[in-house]
């Protein structure tokens, strides 16, 4: 419980995408990770862009790659699947090291792999550069509703608060002798899992009264504690997203 | 009694709670607590008093008798009005601090009652200023200890300028000076102050005067010293000062 514990994907830092408001930072991702998507995936200059783009926003938010690239392993479960794709997809084969390759499903890992990549890439360049007391306010004043803002706030105040109740109720299993052995404990957590679940229920119908009590009103305040709201000159900061929108209807037009 | 008596702040008559399983939270109470009173509520598990607690700001509503804050009778209409002038302060801060930041969760309150801009901002400066957590006004409520939590907890409350305070086991679970801190704390301020508890070296400590609540009705209620001092009282009702410890009447 000391000073500096702040998020392990949030970077302390007062650079240029620091300051900008997370509106806009929410909003260049969501652009940014569409036009990604969108993006026919048959090609390869297009994807050179959004990583130059990628790479300078790193050096504009002092982002160095050594912290980045670790914390973008979390996507090798998801595109593990991709890999398998050239063996498995039939259609027209190709001759490689000893192995027959589908070019379909060649060009479909690509895809995968190219695109998930890019959009892990642009979301923790968020996480790093926003800290997450600024997400509620910011996803309000682009029009989410209420309740949604409410659960996120919820969401981000509360996971700390439950895993630290299942530590605890682990420890105190393992000093009545539970098996340290993660499978051996497998019965016990899951009815570990039962019982944080009514007291997490319970406190969040106390959470509800003590809120209720302070006049809330089913829609969290505006509060201007914290950041301010974003100005005309602050969406400038969008253009990364609109140079990748550019890029993909290029791409598209020249296909 | 004269007329300099101040005009009572809490008025609470023939309240009856029955919850929606039958159980009976609070059978027939009557409470008139004055201006600027300090109050201990006591009584063993069970015996009603969170459920007086929150009957006190309309966040449950009497199955019979009344509420009155002031000359405000709490009803449907004047909910809201109650509840800005009843503060509760709940026993887990982490009940109550639901914001990302201290600040955030100290502007919640004026917030939802309509305070705004440079108000709003010097609202919670000075709450926070009196539970000495000015410098702490930015961080997380989960990397504060229990005593800055619980202390945080109060500024959120004290943020909506409540006429009355109500604070439940605030000494629950504190170190020695934690527990210290938080009643010179609660000692400075001008409101007046409910404090549900069973500690009852911190009532002696808190409160002129004292009430038992058992079973749901008020069975004492008087001088925090008389109450304290009478050992069958204390007895009958499942409560019992610590050992080595006496109050002088």
């Amino acid at each position: 419980m000391g000073a500096g514990h702040t998020h392990p994907l949030y970077r302390v830092d007062d650079s240029p995408v620091h300051r900008v408001p997370a509106e806009v930072k929410i909003v260049c991702l969501v652009l940014m990770v569409l036009a990604v998507v969108a993006t026919p995936r048959e090609m390869f200059w297009p994807y050179l862009i959004y990583t130059v783009l990628i790479l300078i926003v790193w050096r504009l938010a002092r982002i160095p790659l050594r912290w980045v690239l670790p914390r973008m392993m979390i996507e090798v479960p998801f595109v593990f699947l991709a890999v398998l794709l050239p063996f498995a997809e039939g259609g027209q084969q190709l001759s490689l090291a000893g192995m027959h390759l589908s070019v379909a499903g060649l060009w479909a890992a690509w895809g995968i792999v190219v695109k998930g990549t890019l959009g892990v890439a642009a979301s923790l360049t968020f996480a790093a550069t926003t800290s997450a007391r600024e997400l509620p306010v910011a996803l309000s004043r682009l029009g989410m509703p209420a309740l949604v803002t409410s659960m996120v706030v919820l969401m981000i105040r509360y996971i700390d608060v439950l895993t630290a109740e299942a530590q605890r109720m682990r420890m105190a299993r393992l000093s009545r002798g539970d098996s340290p052995h993660m499978l051996h404990q497998a019965g016990a957590v899951a009815r570990s899992v039962g019982a944080l679940f009514l007291r997490s229920y319970e406190r969040g119908e106390r959470v509800y009264l003590a809120m209720l009590s302070r006049g809330f009103d089913g829609r969290v305040p505006e509060l201007t504690v914290g950041s301010s709201r974003a100005r005309a000159a602050d969406w400038f900061a969008l253009s990364p997203a609109v140079l990748a929108i550019m890029t993909s209807v290029s791409a598209w037009a020249l296909r | 009694m004269g007329a300099a008596v101040t005009a009572p702040v809490v008025r609470v008559a023939g309240l009856r709670h029955v919850y929606p399983d039958g159980h009976v939270g609070l059978d027939r109470v009557d409470l008139t607590v004055a201006v600027g009173e300090r109050v201990a509520i006591l009584g063993p598990n069970g015996a009603g008093k969170t459920t007086l607690m929150l009957s006190l700001n309309g966040v449950l509503t009497p199955t019979q008798g009344s509420v009155a804050i002031g000359e405000t009778t709490l009803s449907r209409h004047t909910v809201r009005e109650i509840r800005r002038r009843v503060g509760l302060v709940f026993q887990d801060p982490d009940d109550q601090l639901f914001m990302p930041t201290v600040a955030q969760d100290v502007a919640f309150g004026p917030a939802n009652f309509g305070v705004t801009g440079p108000e709003l901002t010097a609202r919670v400066a000075d709450a926070l200023a009196v539970v000495s957590m000015t410098e702490h006004a930015d961080r997380s409520p989960a990397h504060l200890s229990l005593g800055q939590r619980r202390r945080a907890a109060l500024a959120t409350v004290l943020a909506c300028h409540p006429e009355v305070l109500v604070l439940d086991e605030p000494s629950a679970n504190l170190d020695p000076l934690a527990r210290r801190e938080l009643a010179e704390t609660l000692s400075g301020l001008r409101a007046t102050i409910l404090v549900v508890t069973h500690d009852l070296p911190y009532a002696a400590q808190l409160c002129t005067r004292a009430v038992i609540l058992d079973a749901g009705r008020v069975v004492a209620d008087g001088a925090t010293s008389e109450i304290l001092g009478d050992a069958d009282l204390l007895a009958a009702h499942r409560l019992e000062l610590p050992w080595g410890f006496s109050v002088s009447r």
